[in-house]
């Protein structure tokens, strides 16, 4: 069980809640977890082969996931895990 | 969709612009959601691509991070981004359509010879084109 705070972006594919609770033992099965509470969500997380988008960034804290064990990263009941889209752009 | 940016706000974003240029500027603003966007608030943030910032900005995740945290410290919502275009026009370019995200409303601040002269604001459609929106 932690918690996943969702980007404002992201919220209107989750009831507008900005946290979520979810099950799993890692980031992997918390993020999976929260794609089935709220399958709107899905496609914005993951890409057609089931990865993580490459726009989507995984933090536990402040820390980056990929600093950590990535998707296999554990968690536990009081684990805040953010989820943070790319922001880029520009003239070309 | 539909805006209304505080003079103070707007002023803020085409300072920065202004400021920054040649390069390529970024911020984020906040305000309250709804039929109307009111946007009352807004702040500027590094510009963390490496090479050449003249065409492109990025916004580094802790920076991303510390900008929801702020929205929650004020009591309003993350509403979107801004950025300039140095000599280019306020208008969306094909590398923005690729990273933008739903929700957002992205203003855009055109830049000719150091001076802001246009400012328009986009967001994604449903069908994941942008849509200009009337900054009233």
């Amino acid at each position: 069980m932690a918690q996943i705070i969702i980007p404002t972006p992201l919220r209107k594919f989750t009831d507008n809640l900005a946290t979520i609770k979810t099950n799993g033992s890692n980031i992997q099965e918390s993020m999976l977890d929260l794609a089935t509470q709220y399958p709107e969500v899905k496609q914005h997380l993951f890409d057609e082969s089931g990865a993580l988008r490459k726009f989507v960034r995984i933090y536990i804290g402040d820390e980056d996931i990929k600093a950590l064990q990535n998707e296999n990263t554990p968690v536990e009941d009081n684990t805040e895990i953010s989820i943070i889209p790319a922001i880029a752009g520009g003239i070309a | 969709m539909r805006l209304k940016i505080a003079p103070n706000a707007l002023e803020e974003m085409q300072k920065h612009a202004e400021a920054t240029y040649p390069n390529e500027c970024c911020g984020f603003f906040y305000g309250k959601d709804g039929e109307i966007r009111n946007i009352e608030v807004a702040k500027e943030v590094t510009n963390s691509k490496e090479g050449d910032q003249r065409r492109r900005f990025e916004v580094s995740p802790l920076d991303y991070l510390k900008a929801e945290r702020y929205a929650d410290e004020i009591g309003q919502t993350l509403l979107g981004i801004y950025h300039s275009h140095p000599e280019h026009p306020a208008i969306p370019s094909e590398h923005d359509l690729k990273q933008a995200v739903p929700f957002f409303s992205y203003i855009i601040i055109s830049v000719m010879k150091g001076k802001a002269e246009v400012t328009k604001s986009w967001q994604l459609d449903d069908a994941g084109k942008f849509e200009e929106e009337e900054i009233l």
